[in-house]
């Protein structure tokens, strides 16, 4: 990797100033970063290190009920954390879907939301990406692209956003906290990714020097816990990204669905929340109608990349598994095999 | 049988010793060659091509030397000379090699330059500061490129045509017949080492620290490459974090010597996870024909198995997937055809099981299509087609427990009672279940090997042989072997091995190590007895005086009268009264060639899968894989088994998992990562277990042992291919079978 300068700020104000400068780049966990770095797809010219920031790493709950997650808290620790996991039991289920139990305990909660997508051309410095290089093309179209996007990619890329996380997230309406030159804003989670359009390149809306501090999940988020699901297709039983994923959230009375939460995962470049197909839901019984005319709405605008047809039906199906498991409640204990379709092994241990 | 009725009174082999570096290996002491770090080490990195074809055009050499911290840049033109083209064969198992010869590549991935810094990382910016610059050439990497052509050979000399019988004849008259083709994809060796070399020069002696399944073939095309002699070349290889058939000498590792001979100082190079795919050799893709006819009782009347497989651009390796077919069952009308494709991609060669893991997954599924065609159980039709002698030599085997194979793995499986229709089971879930057989061989060879037994005044004994340990326990089987061929404890045993300076153990592939240099450990611990009964038979002052050769046995150290328990004496005693420091035996082993005239020579199995199936979704797990094999002796029923896992666990990453992703635009791998290339997981296996069928074997070496370092992953891919078709009554025939092939095809 290139060489570059080390930075470690104190305070959060420190943090952004030292960002300021051009070429820098935060460290987080580096799951992501050092990899990008180490094949000279990043070659930041600063490294500002989070990870002795005081304070960035506690999950609170707010006076309001919401939960405030520190950007700094590792993945492990957030799934593991009881409370969280009672009251967000899905959103701790997809975090641990993801990557391996050494990454989820380095991985961090801003890091993740500004994970950069698998697509095997953006990794690769000498094939076209105006994700990498603007203007340079697509390679991915007409290439490998049998697990790129099917919803609002457009010619310029057609990658997807990996996490697992966003996907409950953006079903629970989280809230990004950021910190950055010009003072704090906030932005829902829905809008903080973006769609490549004409300029893949942007992958969110966090300007030069802005930093996420933490996330936050609003009081009414923790009323799905008795049914909340997500679901997770991977091409292996474990340590893979999904192929398709999908978060499912209902809040039900009397036998019927007050409220819904879908999101989609493995789809687009950013985690897909199916708003159209959680109005559909509002009012219904939870029976597989039902479902079945939910994802068939929240894969309406779908179409095919490249040789990734297939990923459309697979959306819907996993949209109606994880609206059908919801439905049949929160298992009481986090699922051997989070996320995954198949049911442990008698016997096997909990992860 | 259990591990304890299988050993012989006060012997170590057939006991369940645990492996001898296990402790070394689990705390972190056991030195592979990248650990080595000797005074004055320089670090190394390759620059690779991301062109599969043309030509480099420009290296900015200035902007890599101007980097902190490097040292040097070698590319063609201060490459040191060689004495010998980089392109010739002369040693055997070899290939050609990119020794930055000229400014051709032939393949993505292939060496371009070599960056020589002080610290890792500043050879790995020079290299990355290279920025090359390429005359790319239209590239062809499928096996639907152009130019197909009948090759006289494949394998290791093994013909590419045979044919048995009249193939036509039998399936014009059979009842029930099959035509199926079969896809394999690309795969690449992802040993958890990579490949690498600590050189260190002294004038034109060569001093290195690297991972070979070869001492003494790597010494040798050392020598002929770098002109020098082979004793001025030692190699130290303590362990190796695993071979399978990629670990004789590679063209990166050499580049690794000629950067230490450039800059006169000892250089270290390893090859990053993503250098192994191009540069070390791969295994081909395949597409296999295969048509089958059956009678109406299920015997077989015909097999005619046609492979289109594809070798480099430039040099030959074709993957010899017909060769199952010759062996297996028994059928009057056998052929097999070959025709291949170059391809722009590195040269494929010897990856676990070449040919019989491809050949086996298309073989095992057409005799199941062949088997519902017919209307049988899958285990009832290979029984039916039990091939009593070898059908295409029709030779008798030398051993051959496949029967008791198929009894022991169906009954500890349950396999009674599988419908013959798919999708009739489920499990309480609703998945769907699905069982499948596949039938498992691999040829038992052997290669040449000798050893060197000591046994000292003190009564303890030393056995050299120049063995490879690859993780798979050799060194432990081989002190087993030594130990009770001197007469020994295992504690009283010294084993050297991995190292070039001791006798010329022969390769460790072939699943013929243990064959080999077992038979040659054998041999010499023999010879030293021997010279010890000489001595004590000769003199009347020993109680053994006149018995005889014959009439010695060594046993805990002491030799013993066969026919008088209370006469012997210790091996320190005889040494002692004779003066002398130790007695010497020399051994040696290879392949008899009049046996195998007269024999053919497989170890073989059965592996039952079971798998669940997501009827919706499509993901597919295996649940449960048996696999019970036969390999004549077992020398230690722990290692056995675990060689028999990884097999097994193998089968299952080629039935489910591996594959390169080539984009045909540009011959680059697009997932050279144990991210994307996929590996199974410890989740995805669940339950695995090996069976150990008792077989003697009076033929097939002295040690009557077989190989069991590749078996395993034969028939298991099939199995599961077969079990996934039981789960689902969908045929995948392209391996390996993905989500989209079972939810596409319950769609349609």
């Amino acid at each position: 990797m290139n060489r570059f300068d080390y930075v470690r700020p104190r305070t959060v104000a420190e943090a952004v100033a030292a960002a300021a400068v051009p070429g820098s780049a935060y460290l987080a966990g580096g799951t992501n970063l050092l990899d990008l770095m180490k094949i000279g797809v990043a070659r930041p010219d600063r490294l500002i290190d989070l990870n002795y920031l005081p304070g960035l790493d506690v999950i609170e709950t707010l006076p309001d009920g919401a939960v405030r997650i520190g950007t700094q808290v590792r993945n492990a620790d957030l799934a593991h954390d009881r409370d969280f996991r009672e009251r967000f039991p899905a959103v701790a289920e997809a975090l641990l879907s993801g990557a391996s139990a050494q990454l989820r305990n380095a991985a961090t909660v801003g890091g993740n939301l500004l994970q950069r997508t698998r697509c095997a051309y953006f990794q690769d410095t000498a094939s076209a990406c105006n994700r990498r290089s603007p203007g340079s093309g697509c390679d991915a179209l007409g290439g490998e692209n049998r697990l790129h996007a099917v919803l609002g990619w457009s010619e310029h890329c057609i990658a997807t956003h990996p996490s697992d996380f966003c996907v409950p997230l953006v079903a629970l309406g989280a809230v990004v906290e950021i910190e950055g030159p010009q003072g704090r804003r906030e932005i829902s989670l829905s809008d903080f990714h973006l769609l490549p359009g004409t300029t893949p390149e942007r992958e969110s809306v966090l300007t030069p020097g802005e930093l996420i501090v933490a996330l936050r999940l609003p009081a009414d988020a923790a009323g799905f816990a008795a049914h909340a699901r997500y679901v997770k297709l991977r091409e292996r039983t474990s340590y893979a990204f999904a192929v398709v994923s999908a978060a499912a959230a209902l809040r039900m009375e009397g036998g019927r669905i007050v409220e819904a939460r879908l999101a989609l995962g493995g789809v687009a470049a950013k985690p897909w929340r199916a708003e159209a197909a959680e109005a559909a839901l509002a009012g219904c019984l939870p029976d597989a109608d039902a479902f079945r005319r939910a994802a068939d709405v929240a894969l309406e605008a779908a179409r095919a990349s490249g040789d990734n047809a297939f990923k459309i039906g697979l959306a819907r199906r996993i949209a109606i598994r994880a609206l059908t498991l919801a439905a049949a409640g929160t298992p009481e204990r986090t699922p051997a095999l989070p996320a995954s379709p198949f049911a442990p092994i008698t016997g096997g241990l909990h992860v | 049988m259990s591990d304890a009725n299988r050993s012989r009174h006060g012997s170590s082999i057939g006991q369940p010793v645990t492996r001898r570096d296990g402790m070394q290996k689990v705390t972190g002491q056991a030195r592979f060659a990248a650990d080595n770090n000797p005074a004055g080490l320089l670090y190394a990195a390759l620059a690779t091509s991301k062109i599969a074809l043309g030509r480099v055009a420009f290296l900015d050499v200035a902007a890599a030397r101007a980097h902190p911290g490097v040292v040097e840049v070698m590319v063609q033109e201060n490459r040191p000379a060689l004495a010998q083209h980089p392109d010739d064969k002369s040693v055997p198992f070899s290939f050609k090699m990119d020794l930055l010869q000229d400014d051709r590549v032939r393949y993505a991935g292939q060496p371009i330059a070599v960056v020589i810094a002080e610290t890792l990382e500043a050879a790995t910016e020079g290299a990355a500061l290279l920025a090359p610059r390429y005359e790319a050439e239209p590239v062809e990497v499928t096996l639907d490129a152009a130019g197909a052509y009948v090759p006289e050979t494949v394998g290791v000399g093994a013909p590419a045509e045979m044919r048995h019988g009249d193939v036509e004849a039998g399936l014009g008259s059979a009842a029930f017949r099959i035509e199926a083709t079969y896809e394999t994809p690309l795969q690449f060796h992802n040993a958890m080492e990579p490949h690498a070399v600590v050189a260190a020069w002294d004038g034109d002696a060569l001093s290195l620290d690297m991972p070979t399944q070869g001492l003494a073939l790597t010494q040798m095309r050392l020598a002929s490459l770098f002109g020098i002699r082979m004793q001025d070349i030692h190699i130290r290889t303590p362990f190796i974090g695993g071979g399978f058939g990629s670990k004789l000498l590679s063209g990166p590792q050499v580049l690794g010597i000629l950067a230490a001979r450039l800059v006169g100082r000892p250089v270290k190079l390893v090859l990053t996870r993503a250098q192994m795919y191009g540069p070390v050799s791969h295994r081909s893709p395949t597409r296999q024909t295969l048509r089958m006819g059956a009678a109406a009782d299920g015997g077989l009347t015909a097999i005619h198995h046609h492979l289109r497989t594809a070798t480099s651009r430039f040099d030959d390796f074709l993957e010899p997937s017909g060769g199952v077919s010759h062996s297996l069952y028994a059928a009057p009308a056998i052929a097999t055809t070959t025709e291949a494709v170059r391809l722009d991609t590195g040269t494929p060669g010897f990856m676990r099981a070449p040919g019989e893991a491809s050949g086996s997954i298309a073989l095992e599924s057409a005799m199941d299509e062949m088997a519902a065609a017919c209307g049988m159980d899958p285990l009832e039709f290979r029984l039916r087609n039990y091939a009593e002698v070898e059908p295409v030599s029709g030779k008798p085997f030398s051993s051959k427990a496949l029967r008791e194979c198929y009894t022991e793995g169906a009954a500890r499986f349950g396999w009674a009672g599988r419908p013959l229709e798919p999708r009739q089971m489920r499990d309480e879930d609703g998945m769907l279940v699905g069982w499948g057989l596949g039938t498992a061989t691999f040829p038992a060879m052997m290669f040449q090997g000798e050893a060197r037994a000591v046994l000292r005044r003190d009564g303890t004994g030393v056995m050299e042989s120049g063995t490879h340990e690859m993780g798979q326990g050799a060194w432990t089987a081989f002190a087993q072997i030594a130990a009770d061929s001197l007469g020994l404890s295992l504690d009283q045993l010294e084993f050297r091995a991995g190292n070039s300076d001791l006798p010329n153990a022969g390769i460790a592939g072939g699943s013929a190590h243990t064959a080999t240099a077992g038979s040659a450990i054998h041999s010499a611990g023999g010879q030293a007895i021997e010279r010890l009964t000489e001595l004590a038979v000769a003199d009347p002052r020993s109680p053994l005086f006149g018995a005889g050769n014959v009439g010695v046995v060594a046993r805990d150290g002491r030799l013993v009268r066969r026919d008088d328990d209370s006469r012997s004496e210790s091996y320190s005693d005889i040494l002692g009264r004779a003066g002398l420091d130790m007695v010497e035996g020399r051994g040696s082993a290879a392949a008899d060639p009049a046996v195998a005239e007269r024999y053919a020579m497989h170890a073989h199995g059965a592996v039952f899968a079971e798998v669940k199936v997501d009827p919706d979704l499509g993901q597919i797990r295996v649940t449960r894989l048996v696999g019970a094999f036969a390999a004549g002796r077992i020398i230690n029923p722990r290692l056995v088994r675990s060689q028999y896992y990884g097999g097994m666990i193998w089968g299952l990453s080629f039935a489910l998992q591996e594959r390169a992703a080539i984009d045909p635009r540009t011959g680059r791998v697009m997932n050279a990562d144990l991210a994307e290339y996929h590996v199974p997981v410890n989740a995805d296996v669940p339950s695995v277990e090996a069976i150990l069928v008792a077989e003697e074997d009076p033929y097939v070496n002295a040690l009557g042992v077989k190989g069991v370092g590749e078996i395993g992953i034969t028939g298991t891919a099939g199995a599961i291919a077969n079990a996934v078709w039981h789960a689902t009554g969908v045929r995948v025939r392209h391996f390996p079978i993905a989500l989209e092939d079972i939810t596409g095809a319950l769609e349609a």
